[in-house]
């Protein structure tokens, strides 16, 4: 009975860990942000990123997002702004339904994988001084 | 139990009510704002001055080809047409014979080959800009003024749906920019309202002269949406929507932008 139980509790702790892509790569989630090609992140946000001459300000701030929300909160805004606001200009970054008209080259591919994502969430954590 | 069903019933109801509500006809952007005072005083005076505006080679190249006999019938443009004073200032326009919407490019390509039978001239080539443009000069200073016809309306409101809806990989619609965010920054370029008023237009980066389809098609490759190819029935619709939005801003063509 007791043993069994643990089982459970392995398997349960099993299925629960962190897929290998979970620990993101901060490094390498900064390079996706201030990429206009592949974050476009600076086309709408700015943010304490120096070297870039060019941001724009459709959007808050970067600086303190890691301060201010915490990692899944940022995971579910990164894949899916629209899903928490319909009316948010925001490309849901994880998302391929919903969309009309996509050029064949992007129809069916997120802007971002679940990996790039989680390198965007590890780089936004931390971004915790407001500037 | 009867108070959730009423309260499922009017959730359903809502979104028809808010549909039933009657629209009104498009309007012009109330102080509609030329693309041109958001530029550089650089580029504003490379504009206005005629030596200095690129655009004018194009003006000059096409009063060349609008004195040019074409065609198995051998006329110019000139032979039929002396001055087309005001003429862009009112397209598009309906056109009796296609029963559709024509543009400026649309009429010039049609007189081409119903008038002169002449070979058609492809959208974007130079000599179809190039007369453009000469024709377009022709309304410089002359307030937008899109034709009161109701014959235009079907197109006119699906040009309005396309420019609100959402499209692309980005999911961003025209209007979310041009309406809701001119004047704001999109990484280095400022977000113009988006009107008409300048085309065809010398663009320093296109480093040529390119049409108001070219412009929309780039807006289009921007969001990461399929663009239709140039001519197509959409494109005019929005330029039909465009104009009604702008109206009563000063034709500048050709102008100049970044
Ligand atoms: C087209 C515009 C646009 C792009 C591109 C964009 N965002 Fe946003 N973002 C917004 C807007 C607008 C908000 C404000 C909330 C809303 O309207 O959804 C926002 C909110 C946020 C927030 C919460 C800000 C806060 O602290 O309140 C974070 C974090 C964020 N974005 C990160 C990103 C990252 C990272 C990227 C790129 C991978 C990105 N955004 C790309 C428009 C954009
Ligand atoms: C993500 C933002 C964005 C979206 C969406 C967008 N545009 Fe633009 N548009 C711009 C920017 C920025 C410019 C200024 C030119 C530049 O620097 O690229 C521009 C320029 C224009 C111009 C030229 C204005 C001038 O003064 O010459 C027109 C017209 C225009 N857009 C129409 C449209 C239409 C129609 C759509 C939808 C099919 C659209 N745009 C979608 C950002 C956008």
């Amino acid at each position: 009975m007791m043993s069994s139980a643990r089982c459970v509790l392995a398997l349960l702790a099993l299925l629960l860990a962190p897929p290998a892509w979970a620990q993101g790569d901060a490094a390498r989630g900064r390079a996706i942000v201030t990429t206009r090609q592949k974050g476009l992140c600076l086309l709408c946000h700015y943010g304490p990123f120096p070297e870039e001459r060019f941001q724009g300000n459709l959007a808050p701030s970067l600086a303190g997002a890691g301060r201010r929300w915490d990692a899944a909160a940022l995971r579910a805004r990164i894949t899916d702004s629209q899903g928490l606001n319909p009316d948010s200009i925001m490309p849901s970054y994880g998302v391929t339904d919903r969309l009309r008209d996509v050029a064949p080259a992007f129809r069916g591919k997120p802007i971002l994988t679940e990996a790039e994502i989680e390198d965007v969430v590890a780089f936004l954590l931390t971004l915790t001084a407001d500037e | 139990m009867r108070w959730l069903l009423l309260l499922a019933a009017l959730a359903a109801a809502g979104p028809r009510i808010a549909a039933a509500q009657p629209r009104m006809p498009p309007q012009a952007v109330a102080q509609p704002r030329s693309g041109t005072q958001d530029m550089s005083r650089e580029l504003q005076a490379m504009q206005a001055d005629d030596s200095a505006n690129p655009g004018m080679l194009w003006v000059q190249e096409g009063e060349a080809l609008f004195h040019r006999a074409e065609g198995r019938v051998q006329k110019a443009c000139a032979d039929c047409h002396a001055s087309l004073t005001g003429v862009a200032a009112r397209y598009p326009a309906w056109d009796d014979r296609s029963a559709a919407p024509m543009d400026l490019a649309g009429r010039i390509q049609h007189c081409r080959t119903e008038h002169q039978q002449a070979t058609p001239l492809a959208r974007e080539g130079e000599p179809l800009l190039a007369l453009s443009a000469f024709v377009a000069g022709q309304s410089r200073g002359l307030p937008l003024a899109p034709p009161e016809d109701s014959r235009l309306a079907p197109a006119l409101a699906r040009g309005e749906a396309l420019f609100r809806q959402r499209r692309g990989q980005l999911n961003l619609s025209c209007a979310q920019c041009h309406e809701d965010r001119a004047g704001l920054r999109l990484g280095s370029a400022l977000i113009p309202e988006g009107h008409a008023n300048g085309y065809p237009q010398y663009r320093l980066e296109w480093q040529a002269l390119g049409s108001l389809q070219r412009r929309l098609r780039n807006c289009m490759v921007g969001v990461r949406a399929t663009a239709p190819a140039f001519g197509a029935a959409e494109y005019v619709e929005i330029e039909l929507y465009l104009a009604r939005r702008g109206a009563g801003l000063a034709v500048e063509a050709p102008a100049v932008r970044p």
